[in-house]
């Protein structure tokens, strides 16, 4: 086949021949065509099976309101489902395939379906499918999705890049048909800054697909002279191939521009879709109208279309889809398509007018009082059934027949702030209501003004509405000359005739039966009627049935149509691509990666790296020979406590606080004093929350009078800045604190073990003995001249230090640590050690510092001053806080060496039963220590300060052990504390 | 200072280099010192002569204000970021302490930021591609703070094509990433 169907005219370009296939067959089409209009070209009718009975199916519309011609668009990877054939830009290359059928398009087996309809009705798998209830998710469900279903996913991941933008305006006009245009003109013109978006390739919206004329023009040259004159304009923005998908606060909308759609493979760097986030002052609604069909008996067929799409078809696209083509309206604008199509040369073979007083047409058949009663033609339409005036009936032969029910105006965007749209009887349509998103406001059709003077004077008046309200004065212009006929409908919203299914919403078939069935089961008002029956769901969101099938609805329970309601739009107005919503945040740029100083030093000593927040922490640093992590850990262990072990420390959170207020500040946010901090000295700190459970913990050192740094855990870093900010602002406004993180401005290395005075005496310039820089000693030193801070404290319970210097300097500080450390033996501990030994320490982290733990459960309840009021402190000696049964921090060993314990298990005194109510605390860390030679643990047990020595199970059912353990005193090394002080 | 000692920039080279993708450049600055001003409370005046004296500028919200050795934008109420050659004033909170005296909480800030300047042009369609800054709008000397890509940075704007970015050191590497694909996109 050859574009057998392609007649004069249109807007594509002739002298380009694309080549496509679908289905595996080969065709060819224009640049400017759309996948249906080249496929139509072609004499292809049928696209698509129908979700739920499989029916054949082609398109009904020419636009993004395309219930049913979805096709699975390119192949492999860049495989996209649900691709509306109606709007897809036709490139060189293209490939597209059916869904929803099997073993083909022409044969499809689940077409069986639709003889068994009388089972699918609405709400069917709400009766059927009940028994026995394990079926519902392991059986019932997946044989309901292979049978009903759309496109199917490739699993594969998109090999294509997305992008994120922002943009910026006076006024967002979304749509470029002749209100939009006009408003973008009368605005641009202004000089106010106007974004114009529009979901189509070519701007003009309805003008390209009608033959009307505007001030003497054909409507598309127009429409082609003012996106011009806007192109020149500085201030305005045009943005084709982009839709407008939600609208949010704020004057702030959505929209997605699909960059590459249009090409075989997006160009070199380029994404294929960017999601922009544009922030307007105002915005002009002027997305049009939708046509809306008449439901009839067999109304479904491929050739079946709504009129408007069948003269686009043949204006746009030089296409006839039929030879023989009718026409079913209730409406004067129905009558354009056959007064087009003859134009066109096409055979008008009759108009059926719902009417009996239509207008008529010269040289055309009318029918006028009747109606399309019933089609025929399998795969295809190939006639209709007509009821006369007279009641007689008549068939006649047909390939192609267009319905016009009415035109819905388009107020998708209108409602997505909730606003309830308005029924308008003249032209028995919703249009919208007030309270729809503040500065938006709709012109042309998509407030209800049908007719193209009507666009152009309702595009130029919002214009002008919206520079007075930006203060602009801006004079009415001359309007050119347009039509400005009524549409003179007599609404007409299904043909009911016999027991057959007359379609409303095609894409989830559901008929005019289905809503009936809906009503006489009392699922009457419309959000009932939504879910019974799926009116309105799925990639269209109804935007051709929802109306019909609300009218059906009210003419069954008698109510008015305003009375029976909407269901409200939500965003997106179209299907958004998840790859847009992501944009660049995929795969490894997911989220932003932290660096540490000497990342790229430890990088090339091989070092295992975990992400912690977002930072790279070293795990471990594997050494030759070790097979195994828990070898390098220990190693690391050993080693520190042996000698010396550096550790990275840089990614503790930091914070700078200071002012006059800056003691009297950090009393009230640690539950323990700080105003009693000698200068040069620094003091571990235990932060509670307000309800009194312990929210972080670090040390915070007094670097002068009026100046502190406090650290807190990595994870905790930006949540506890937060707080600090809060408490400083909101609660205690008027004390003279100034905070500032400095958590990235330096490297800073934790350096402990037994050599740790040694070898920092090689890289300190100052007396850092025992006497001259004691136990929790702090302050400004210099490190061969380079200004650098020491601190005197240990996390792994040894002799240790941090010592930090500026960020740039770090890799060379680490360099020099580890040159210094030599003859020492010094090693590199990742965070992996640093546990082993903290929990050998007793020291709280992660698993105890869990939000739900005081400081009481931690064992740390004499930390909470009473002689000061702190955040927290007051929460904290709640009665069910202080309970003496209450959980407290105790440690844990396997009452078997060998004995493996795991963290989350549960203990239970031996003997009691294993249930809820014999539980008696959980294992919140757990390692193996190299020193004891066996696992240690560290947990939350209900009175567990009077439970040391005593021997219980520990009960884990996610790993099915339950283990003998034996409480014991969380400090399982060096419990006096001699190595740290030495 | 310490010539000993060797320094690595933000993106882990030894020196500061620039990246070009087509028409933009991003050039990685190592040789601006940066520390953070503060007002203490009842200082006003002391703080404000000091600053005058001492020639360190004081733009109002949303503005920086360039000059020699000192350059400034605001950040929060009663807070400013210095700016001053690296070279000459590395220890930077070691020169303004004694100009501000009791009057500020001065804190060094050198080392916690990567200092990326970009020119090329139409630097708006790059920024808008990055962050909610109506670049087209805003004067030059514009200075605020902004996200991209999920990293909060400082955007001062230098020119028509010129910006200069202060972004979070550890996260050097995805910023600079975020830049080149953007930038790709329009190249």
């Amino acid at each position: 086949m050859s574009q057998s169907h392609r007649i004069a005219g249109g807007q594509i370009d002739r002298s380009t021949t694309l080549r496509f296939s679908f289905d595996g067959a080969s065709y060819a089409g224009h640049p400017g065509d759309t996948l249906a209009s080249a496929l139509l070209a072609n004499g292809v009718r049928l696209m698509g099976r129908s979700f739920k009975y499989h029916r054949p199916r082609g398109p009904l519309s020419a636009g993004s309101e395309e219930p049913n011609a979805l096709v699975h668009l390119r192949s492999g990877a860049r495989q996209e489902p649900n691709t509306r054939a109606t709007v897809a830009e036709l490139f060189d290359g293209l490939t597209a395939t059916s869904q929803n059928a099997w073993p083909s398009l022409r044969f499809d087996a689940m077409a069986i379906n639709d003889r068994l309809s009388s089972f699918f009705t609405a709400g069917f798998y709400y009766k059927t499918f009940m028994w026995p209830a394990a079926f519902w998710e392991k059986v019932y469900e997946p044989i309901i999705r292979r049978a009903a279903g759309l496109g199917a996913l490739t699993r594969e991941d998109d090999p294509d890049s997305y992008d994120k933008a922002f943009a910026h305006c006076d006024l967002l006009v979304i749509g470029a048909g002749p209100a939009g245009l006009m408003a973008a003109l009368t605005a641009g013109r202004a000089g106010v800054r106007v974004i114009l978006a529009d979901e189509d390739f070519r701007m003009g919206g309805r003008l390209n697909a009608e033959v009307l004329t505007i001030g003497g023009q054909a409507g598309g040259d127009w429409a082609a002279g003012v996106v011009a004159e806007l192109a020149s304009l500085p201030n305005v923005r045009l943005m084709a191939r982009t839709t407008v998908v939600g609208a949010f606060d704020a004057g702030i909308y959505a929209a997605v521009e699909r960059v590459s759609d249009h090409l075989p493979v997006p160009l070199p760097g380029k994404p294929r879709q960017t999601l922009w986030r544009i922030y307007s002052k105002r915005a002009i609604v002027a997305a049009g109208a939708t046509e809306r069909p008449i439901a009839f008996e067999n109304n479904d067929r491929p050739g079946i279309m709504l009129a408007g799409a069948l003269r686009a078809y043949a204006n746009r696209w030089g296409v006839a889809v039929g030879d023989r083509v009718a026409i079913f309206t209730n409406n004067d604008d129905g009558l354009r398509s056959a007064a087009d199509l003859t134009a066109k040369g096409v055979q008008v073979v009759a108009v059926i007018d719902s009417r009996t007083d239509g207008p008529l047409l010269p040289g055309i058949r009318h029918l006028r009082g009747a109606q399309v009663i019933d089609s025929t033609g399998r795969l295809g339409l190939s006639g209709i059934t007509v009821r006369l005036a007279t009641g007689q009936t008549e068939t006649i032969a047909c390939t192609a027949l267009g319905v016009s029910g009415g035109w819905n105006p388009n107020i998708n965007i209108h409602s997505h702030h909730r606003a309830r749209p308005e029924w308008r009887a003249d032209i028995a349509a919703f249009v919208p209501g007030q309270g729809g998103p503040a500065g938006l406001i709709a012109a042309g059709a998509a407030a209800g003004h049908l007719s193209t003077y009507g666009a152009l004077a309702g595009g130029h008046v919002q214009a002008l509405a919206v520079l007075e309200s930006l203060g602009i004065t801006a004079t009415a212009g001359d309007l050119p000359k347009a039509e400005d006929a009524p549409l003179n409908l007599s609404p007409l919203w299904h043909v009911p005739h016999g027991k057959g299914r007359a379609w409303i919403d095609q894409q989830n078939d559901v008929t005019v039966k289905d809503v009936k069935l809906a009503q006489q089961e009392n699922f009457t008002s419309v959000e009932h009627l939504k879910r019974y029956t799926t009116l309105g769901m799925a990639t269209d969101q109804g935007k051709t049935g929802n109306v019909i099938g609300i009218a059906v609805m009210a003419e069954l329970t008698g109510r008015a149509i305003p009375e029976t309601g909407t269901t409200i739009y939500r965003p997106p107005y179209t299907p958004v691509a998840m790859g847009a919503l992501a944009g660049r945040s995929r795969g490894k740029e997911f989220k932003p990666f932290r660096l540490t100083p000497s990342h790229k030093w430890a990088s090339e000593q091989g070092a295992i790296f975990v992400e912690v927040g977002n930072w790279l922490r070293t795990q471990w640093v594997p050494k030759p020979g070790e097979t195994t992590w828990r070898e390098s850990v220990d190693r690391e262990v050993l080693a520190t406590r042996r000698s010396v072990g550096i550790c990275d420390v840089t990614t503790l959170g930091k914070i700078d606080i200071q002012g006059t207020d800056a003691a009297a500040f950090l009393d009230k946010v640690y539950c323990n004093t700080f105003s009693t901090l000698a200068v040069g000295k620094c003091r571990y700190g235990l932060m509670l929350r307000e309800d009194g459970m312990v929210f972080d913990d670090g040390t915070t050192a007094r670097l002068a009078e009026h100046e502190y740094v406090m650290t807190t855990t990595t994870a905790n870093a930006v949540t506890v800045f937060r707080h600090l900010e809060y408490c400083r602002q909101v609660l205690w406004p008027d004390m003279d604190v100034q905070i500032i993180s400095t958590t990235e401005a330096w490297a800073q290395y934790s350096v402990a073990g037994p050599n740790a005075r040694k070898l920092l005496e090689k890289v300190v310039d100052q007396d850092i003995s025992d006497a001259a820089f004691p136990y929790m000693g702090a302050g400004s030193v210099t490190l061969g001249g380079l200004r650098g801070r020491l601190f005197r404290i240990s996390f792994s319970g040894e002799l240790a230090y941090e010592v930090a210097v500026p960020a740039r300097y770090g890799d060379a500080l680490m360099r020099r640590l580890m040159a210094a450390g030599a003859e020492f033996d010094a090693v590199v501990y990742g965070t992996e050690a640093l546990g082993v030994m903290r929990i050998e320490k007793g020291h709280v982290a992660g698993g105890e510092l869990n939000g739900q733990s005081s400081a009481l459960n931690m064992g740390l309840g004499k930390m909470v001053s009473k002689k000061k009021d702190s955040i927290g402190m007051v929460l904290s000696q709640r009665e069910g806080m202080t309970r003496a049964d209450g959980y407290r921090l105790v440690g844990v060993k396997p009452a078997d060496p060998k004995g493996v314990l795991q963290a989350g298990s549960h203990f239970l005194e031996v003997g009691a039963p294993v249930e809820l109510a014999s539980d008696g605390g959980w294992l919140t860390s757990k390692v193996y220590s190299p020193h004891l030679g066996c696992d240690i643990a560290l947990g939350y047990l209900k009175a567990g300060d009077q439970k040391i020595g005593r021997r219980m199970r520990a009960v884990n059912f996610l790993t099915g052990t339950d283990t003998l353990v034996d409480i014991v005193s969380p400090h399982f090394f060096d419990p006096d504390g001699e190595r740290f002080r030495g | 200072m310490a010539d000993a000692w060797k320094s690595l920039t933000a993106l882990g080279h030894d020196t500061a280099r620039t990246v070009t993708v087509g028409p933009y450049r991003i050039t990685e600055r190592d040789d601006v010192a940066l520390a953070s001003v503060a007002l203490r409370r009842g200082q006003d005046q002391a703080f404000a002569a000091a600053a005058a004296k001492a020639g360190v500028p004081l733009p109002p919200p949303l503005q920086s204000a360039s000059g020699t050795p000192y350059g400034a934008f605001w950040v929060t109420p009663d807070m400013w970021f210095v700016t001053a050659p690296f070279a000459s004033h590395e220890d930077i909170v070691a020169h303004l302490k004694p100009v501000f005296g009791a009057a500020a909480s001065i804190t060094e800030q050198t080392d916690a930021w990567v200092c990326f300047d970009l020119s090329g042009p139409a630097l708006t369609a790059w920024m808008e591609r990055l962050c909610n800054v109506d670049l087209a709008v805003v004067p030059d000397g514009y200075a605020t703070r902004t996200m991209m890509d999920h990293l909060g940075v400082y955007l001062l704007k230098q020119g028509a094509d010129a910006v200069r970015l202060f972004g979070p050191r550890s996260s050097a590497q995805s910023l600079l990433h975020a830049l080149e694909v953007a930038a790709a996109s329009l190249a």
